[in-house]
Order: structure tokens, then C-alpha cells, then sequence
């Protein structure tokens, strides 16, 4: 039987928390809330607790917080619609080194690219900024995509190639990419009947994973190409919708990019985890995928974010409106 | 989530509803011992007193809301108000749908799930107003804007007739 277990319970935001992330290296959690605070959590004897909290660099809501992939970098994100990016130094103390401005609107997400080359930020403002990280750590705006008609949620890049993906309020998922050029929309994902919260990655960069307030969540799988299955379909299609699971909104969806599973919560308290059958797996069939465990009551109140940590892929870190962080243990079904 | 430009009312000459009269408190309710579940009357009364935006007159006397349009499902934790905005192209319609839905917030304990609607048929963006009120990420950003909170304390501002 798979199951998920409590590991700890975290406080340390006086308000709603919004985000969690692990640093590349699986041993720092950050959150980050409407309290305008950033924790940092640490792991001492088995137990977690806050070790660096960051302030005053927002003066509103830090909505969403991205480690670049060295974990050198940590970048925050407001609804007083600037973006943070704190360094940290020889001795693990972060510092903010810049802000950098230019969203009309409060910015939802930020992202790093897998090369650490790009930062994205999207907006209420509905654009999507790409940034690059010079030297000096100096941040230029590259390009700003004005493609999607509403509130941008969401971003996320490939882990195997410089592919950006976003998610919106107008339900789409688009994909972007820099023709040579300059950086285009090159696909747009539609199905979802309501906003889109969140999109991910699985490990291979060929299979998306999404989740709206439609309480679906579906996996979209890239077609057409070499050793993929076709269903007579080129690009990006969806090939799994999962319903019935949640019944209120779907706020963040994670694949864990080592074991497979995916989990998912929302502002029904719960939170859950879906494994793909892989006993009916086959090129020329849809995927399946199963609940493989649920917590109705994972939180007081609504989740806002899950996250899997990308070293001990039994981890996973959950945030929620009851201003709490925690920390479970994921025991995946015997195969 | 703009406060329309106030330029004209939107509806110059309501019509005015009489208010319901007070809720009388049963034995059961005046007894510590018996579990006092919230009911849609409690709900409603917790938000018709709300003023309208334009008018000297709160929801209840116009109508916007109405004791047979809060459900209240006590076990699940659930509360649904549906409104009724005073006519379908109300521009105000999304701000009382606000002003709604913080009273709600900040009266009911924390484990509700709080939906606030347009009663249906009654406003020409019905779905659209509903999903911005539906999406916490927004609401949450306007409740940050110190111009529309301060609209909405004053919606929310009790006047002694």
C-alpha cells in the first residue's frame, strides 16, 4: 500500500503561504507568503527549522519563489510587482543583489531555465518576460510575449531544453521558444475549461502535467516525434484527463522527476498523488494514471502549493492558506 | 477588480424592498448545550446590512440579497450566496460581489468555503464576474489596493437608521 505521511508541521508565516520550493540540492525548503516574508528551512538532527527569514525586500504578497539550478540564486516575486533576486554568499547568507522592474501588475511567477541562462516572470498584466543574467549580475529584459489574453498564473521550463511553458486565467498553456531570433509562441494547449493554476514537467521534458480550476488535471505528452507513441497527432496533445478527484479548484500540481508520481492540491484541503499504470503501458494506447493516495485533510484550509524534493524523491513540501508548511513522506506502492 | 468611474448612478431610481423582520431566537438556540449549526438566515444577516455602493440603502432593501439565496451546508463546510444585482448591466455588480465576500471572510470561522455568485440570469457577465470573484489569487491582490478597501469598509460600515 503507498502512503503519505507527515513528517512535520512548520510555522513561521503570521499569514497565508503561498509558495514552496526546494533548492536544487534538496536541503533547503523556501516558502514565502502574504505576510511579505521568505523562509528558509533547514534539516538539524531530523527536524526542520526556519534558519534565515528574508524581509523587507517586498512590500506586498511574495507570491512565488524560484531557486536557480546551481541554487546559488534564489528569486521572489510580489504583487508590488517587482521580482527580487537574492545571491548567496561564501557563507550561505543571502542577499538581495537586484530588483528588477517592468510588470505593470503584480507578477505571479518566476522561473529559471534549466542552463540557468534565463529567468521568466509572468504577470496579472497578461505578458511574460524573459530575462538574462549577463555577468556582473546585471538582468536584461530579452523579450516580452504578449500572447495570452488574461492573467498569466503560472510558468515552468523543460529540464532538457530551453522550452518555456505558462499557464493562464484565459485556460490556455502555451510554449515558448527562441526561433533564432527572437523568443514565439509555438503552441497553444487548450482543453482546460476554466484557469489554468499550474503546469510541470515530468522528467524527460516530452510530457506535461496541469491542473485548473475545472478540478481537472491532464497530462499533455509531445507527439510525433522519435520513439514517442502517434496517434496519428503531431505536437502536444492531451492523452489523460484526471476528474472527479478534487472538488473545488486545483491549485498546483508537481511530477516527481525520480519516481514518477504526481501530486496535486487545491481548496479542497487535500492533497493527493497519481501513479501511471504502467502494467497497461503502451506506445499505441493513452496513458492511465490512478490515485495512488489522498489526504482529505491535508490542511486546515486550502493548499496552495505542493513540491517534491528533487534529491530525496520521498519528500514532498506542501503551503496552505492556514499559514502552515509541511513536510510528508511518500512510501510508493511495492511494483 | 476597478471601481467604475462614478459619473451618474448606474440605476437611478431603484425600487426599495422591505426588510425582514428580526430573527427570533429559539430555546434550542438560547441553550449553550445544543450545537447552534449556521443556517442561511444567520448568513443572510450577517450580510444584508451591507450598503450598496451608490445608494443610501444596503442590499437587503434592494433586494441584491435575499434570505432564500444563502445556502449554508454546516457538515461541509460550505456557504454559497448568490446576489442579485439591481439590473443586468450593473456596473458595480463584481464590487458587491467583493464587499460580499470579505464581510463573509471576516464572520465566519475559517473552515468555510466561501462561493459568492451572481443569482443566475440576473447580469449580462455572469460568468466573468463570477470567475474573478471565484479566483482568491485576485481577490487577495484587490484587498491589497488601499483605494478599494477603503470602498468596500464603507460598504461594509454600519449606518443607525
Amino acid at each position: 500500500m503507498a502512503s503519505l505521511d507527515l513528517v512535520q508541521s512548520l510555522h513561521g508565516h503570521d499569514d497565508r503561504a503561498w509558495s514552496v520550493k526546494w533548492n536544487p540540492a534538496g536541503t533547503i525548503l523556501a516558502s514565502c507568503g502574504s505576510d511579505t516574508k521568505i523562509i528558509l528551512w533547514m534539516e538539524e538532527g531530523g527536524k526542520w527549522s526556519a534558519k534565515v527569514t528574508l524581509t523587507n525586500a517586498h512590500q506586498r504578497t511574495v507570491r512565488t519563489v524560484a531557486w536557480s539550478p546551481t541554487g546559488t540564486y534564489l528569486a521572489s516575486c510580489s504583487f508590488d510587482k517587482t521580482i527580487c533576486i537574492w545571491k548567496r554568499d561564501e557563507t550561505g547568507a543571502f542577499d538581495s543583489i537586484a530588483t528588477l522592474e517592468g510588470h505593470e501588475n503584480e507578477v505571479k511567477c518566476v522561473a529559471w531555465s534549466i542552463s540557468g541562462e534565463y529567468l521568466a516572470s509572468c504577470s496579472r498584466d497578461k505578458t511574460v518576460w524573459i530575462w538574462t543574467c549577463e555577468y556582473d549580475d546585471e538582468y536584461d529584459c530579452l523579450s516580452v510575449l504578449h500572447s495570452h489574453t488574461q492573467d498569466v498564473k503560472k510558468l515552468c521550463w523543460s529540464p532538457s531544453e530551453d522550452i518555456l511553458v505558462s499557464c493562464s486565467y484565459d485556460n490556455t498553456i502555451k510554449l515558448f521558444k527562441d526561433d533564432g531570433d527572437d523568443w514565439t509562441c509555438v503552441e497553444t494547449l487548450s482543453g482546460h475549461t476554466s484557469t489554468v493554476w499550474s503546469v510541470g514537467f515530468d522528467h524527460s521534458g516530452n510530457r506535461l502535467v496541469s491542473c485548473s480550476d475545472d478540478q481537472t488535471i491532464k497530462i499533455w505528452q509531445r507527439l510525433g516525434g522519435e520513439g514517442d507513441g502517434n496517434f496519428g497527432a503531431q505536437g502536444w496533445q492531451c492523452v489523460c484527463t484526471l476528474g472527479g478527484f478534487h472538488d473545488r479548484t486545483i491549485f498546483d500540481v508537481d511530477w516527481n522527476r525520480k519516481n514518477g508520481a504526481i501530486a496535486s492540491a487545491g481548496a479542497d484541503d487535500s492533497i493527493k498523488i497519481f501513479e501511471e499504470d504502467l502494467d497497461v503501458r503502451d506506445s499505441l494506447r493513452e496513458p492511465s494514471f490512478r490515485l495512488s493516495f489522498s489526504v482529505p485533510r491535508a490542511h486546515s484550509q486550502d493548499v496552495n502549493a505542493v513540491s517534491w524534493n528533487p534529491v530525496r524523491p520521498n519528500l514532498l513540501a506542501s503551503c496552505s492558506d492556514d499559514g502552515s508548511i509541511k513536510i510528508w513522506n511518500y512510501t510508493q506502492e511495492a511494483r | 477588480m476597478s471601481v467604475a468611474s462614478r459619473k451618474g448612478l448606474d440605476n437611478s431610481n431603484p425600487l426599495v424592498y422591505e426588510s425582514v423582520s428580526q430573527r427570533e431566537l429559539t430555546e434550542a438556540e438560547q441553550n449553550d448545550d445544543v450545537v447552534d449549526k449556521f443556517d442561511g438566515r444567520e448568513v443572510f444577516d450577517m450580510i444584508r446590512r451591507i450598503n450598496d455602493p451608490e445608494h443610501p440603502l444596503t442590499l437587503e432593501e434592494l433586494n441584491v440579497v435575499q434570505i432564500d439565496h444563502c445556502e449554508v451546508d454546516d457538515d461541509k463546510n460550505r456557504v454559497v450566496v448568490y446576489y442579485t444585482p439591481t439590473i443586468p448591466h450593473c456596473s458595480m455588480a463584481t464590487l458587491i460581489g467583493l464587499a460580499i465576500r470579505v464581510k463573509l471572510l471576516r464572520s465566519l470561522p475559517e473552515r468555510f468555503k466561501v462561493d459568492v455568485r451572481i443569482y443566475e440570469g440576473s447580469h449580462v457577465s455572469e460568468a466573468a464576474v463570477n470567475k474573478q470573484l471565484s479566483d482568491k489569487e485576485r481577490v487577495a491582490a484587490a484587498l491589497e489596493n488601499d483605494h478599494l478597501l477603503n470602498v468596500i469598509n464603507q460598504c461594509l460600515t454600519i449606518h443607525k437608521k
